[in-house]
């Protein structure tokens, strides 16, 4: 049995927080369970900082409202941290998914963090997608830090959302993150 | 009929499913001056005809005559004749 | 067997619109409606859906538009939100008047000015006059069962009216949660071709929207509200005939933990879902209340209504609009139905206005209004009404 667990989402405006929340959920109603997925409501401006919103729980899902204090807060782009302080009002015990070159020590030091989870996710997505668009290679993280949902699962919702050739690439930087992320 | 129709008889919507029944409105009611038509001046050039907004001036064994039931008296046939054949008299005159 | 998937609410009214095989659709794209016919517009593109599109230039002439359409026998469809329902406002009440079962879908949203495209019941208020059947979804599922339902009353012979479901703008058309898709054969089977009785053909004259008079105005009218008026009837036959086709049950008037209750909050739309999580934090300890939602907006279920109020002892009314210079609209037409209850059955009404332009509403903030809620009853503070979560 599992609990509500709620994921904000925090990018910019283009790089595909809304799609990361959308995929999961995809990915966990389709194993079953229930899930909820929705953007910061609003029109969205490219570069802005946006956020997005993912619940998922083995029992329906009543609560509409956006979150306010995730159990998971996934920074998708590390200059966030200082301008929208995204892991400011965390739940206790909740963790923060990180993309970032920096060490476990910087952040936590900075940003007095508990649990972590960090990935060079800009590295991985301009290795193997050639762009420095990371919100798929961010899945990978997530679900290494929180196993909210099965790796397999992602696959469809993925390739519905990409194509194959296209998803498949994706799938393997969602893969490579998944492998690399470490936990702190 | 005018004025007697219960809501309950209305089609849906108010619609009027018999075709064409304009044809029974007599606008002729409207009229307080008629066109008279002198024929003997009549050059049978068709202006009145063309011209009638109601089109109501129809031929008949050869000549144009005005229908009354339809005519509104709105007198465009007496202005654009001619040849002055068509003048309005007064109603009840 | 019925497939769950994760759709986003406005995506699960796409299909019911596909999956009702519809004619024609006209609509202009406005936030938060825009995914609705967007999504619509592909599957035509792609042939999913045998349909007419036709892009207009306002939502004036979307509604123009399908009411031409469903005058020739087509079903229709249109979606907008806010500012384009008002621009829609002056036909909207043609389609009702002209028996035609149009059907809309609304994400609804706030009113300008100030400029603001998040949700609230700003819209719906502003054209509750308008002859409609209009009902309320909470989630994309019963947007989904809602839009079905929608065209099955309102193509009924004995019905002949356009039906809106209104959906909030945001909380529901942009959440992506499970949805049960039924078989298209099993809706095709709920739906069949609408057979509108008088439609415009060469073969067979009529004249629609003629022009009324005062001699006849009065009883074209009462003719158009007898309509409506039994069409309630028919709606809870078409929930009956839903729930026999796909299992999901609705009510015009539905309600959540209200046995014993002292208090029962009343709402429409989505935010009931967040006030259920309130509902039962307060009945753990030991508060007595309980939800009612509004499902049936027009006509008006006030008999139910009052079946479901009469001798509690009071009712917290919470809406996303305010009627200028009068309070809460809901709230005065919930007034207004249990006015001619006797003295002790009538229950003492409190109104709260909140949720303005998208502003959320948590599950703390319900418990806090409920308990407000209780200190005016208790106080007798019973006029006016009070904002939920507002700064002084």
């Amino acid at each position: 049995m599992m609990g509500i667990i709620e994921v904000r989402i925090h990018g910019r405006g283009g790089q595909g927080g809304v799609t990361l929340a959308e995929l999961v959920a995809h990915a966990a109603i389709n194993e079953g369970k229930y899930a909820q997925s929705m953007p910061s409501f609003g029109p969205e401006r490219r570069g802005a900082p946006v956020l997005a919103f993912l619940r998922v729980s083995d029992r329906p899902i009543r609560v509409r409202t956006e979150i306010k204090e995730p159990d998971v807060a996934v920074v998708l782009d590390p200059t966030l941290l200082d301008i929208v302080h995204p892991t400011e009002d965390l739940k206790n015990g909740g963790i923060a998914v990180i993309n970032t070159k920096k060490s476990a020590e910087e952040i936590r030091e900075k940003y007095k963090i508990d649990r972590l989870a960090l990935v060079d996710a800009m590295s991985i997505a301009k290795e193997i997608l050639g762009r420095n668009i990371v919100n798929t290679t961010m899945i990978g993280a997530l679900l290494k830090a929180t196993g909210i949902v099965r790796f397999e699962s992602l696959e469809k919702p993925v390739k519905e959302r990409f194509g194959n050739a296209l998803g498949e690439k994706n799938l393997q930087a969602m893969k490579e993150a998944y492998e690399r992320t470490k936990i702190f | 009929m005018r004025g007697e129709l219960s809501w309950k008889e209305l089609e849906v919507g108010a619609i009027v499913t018999e075709p064409g029944n304009a044809a029974e409105y007599r606008t002729g009611d409207w009229r307080s001056e008629r066109p008279v038509r002198k024929q003997e001046l009549c050059i049978m050039c068709g202006n009145c005809y063309i011209y009638c907004p109601e089109g109501c001036i129809v031929l008949k064994e050869g000549r144009y005559e005005t229908d009354l039931y339809y005519c509104k008296g709105c007198g465009i046939c007496a202005n654009e004749c001619p040849k002055g054949a068509i003048e309005m008299v007064e109603e009840g005159k | 067997m019925p497939r769950r998937v994760a759709l986003e609410g406005s995506h699960a009214v796409s299909e019911a619109v596909r999956m009702a095989d519809v004619d024609v659709i006209a609509a202009y794209p406005i936030t938060p409606q825009t995914h609705i016919v967007e999504r619509l517009a592909e599957m035509v593109a792609n042939g999913e859906l045998d349909a007419e599109f036709i892009c207009v230039e306002s939502e004036h002439s979307a509604m123009s538009a399908v009411v031409g359409a469903a005058a020739c026998g087509a079903r229709v469809f249109t979606c907008t939100a806010g500012q384009g329902l008002e621009l829609m406002h002056e036909v909207l009440f043609v389609p009702s008047a002209m028996r035609l079962p149009v059907v809309a879908v609304i994400a609804n949203r706030a009113l300008s000015a100030p400029l603001n495209v998040w949700g609230d019941h700003s819209d719906v208020m502003a054209i509750r006059d308008c002859g409609w059947i209009q009902m309320f979804a909470e989630n994309a599922q019963q947007a989904f069962d809602l839009t079905l339902c929608a065209y099955k009353v309102a193509e009924r012979p004995d019905v002949l009216l356009p039906a809106m479901v209104h959906i909030d703008g945001f909380h529901v058309s942009h959440v992506v949660e499970p949805v049960l898709l039924p078989e298209e054969e099993t809706v095709r089977e709920f739906l069949p071709p609408s057979e509108y009785p008088f439609p415009l053909d060469p073969d067979r004259p009529v004249s629609m929207g003629c022009y009324g008079p005062p001699y006849i105005y009065t009883e074209v009218k009462k003719a158009q509200e007898v309509a409506i008026e039994n069409s309630y009837e028919k709606v809870l036959e078409t929930f009956k005939e839903f729930k026999d086709v796909f299992g999901r049950e609705y009510r015009p008037v539905e309600t959540y933990r209200v046995e014993d209750a002292d208090m029962l909050l009343l709402m429409m739309g989505s935010y009931a879902e967040t006030a259920m999580l309130a509902i039962d934090a307060l009945r753990e300890r030991g508060d007595n209340v309980g939800l009612v939602r509004l499902r049936l907006w027009r006509p008006f279920p006030a008999e139910e209504l009052r079946n479901v109020l009469r001798g509690v002892k009071a009712v917290c009314v919470f809406e996303r609009a305010i009627s200028f210079g009068m309070g809460g609209p809901l709230c005065a037409e919930v007034r207004a139905a249990l006015y001619h209850l006797p003295e002790g059955e009538r229950p003492k009404v409190v109104s709260f206005v909140g949720g303005l332009g998208g502003r959320d509403v948590s599950v703390e903030e319900f418990e806090a209004m409920l308990r407000r809620a209780k200190e005016r009853v208790s106080s007798d503070e019973l006029e006016g009404f009070e904002f939920v979560g507002l700064r002084e």
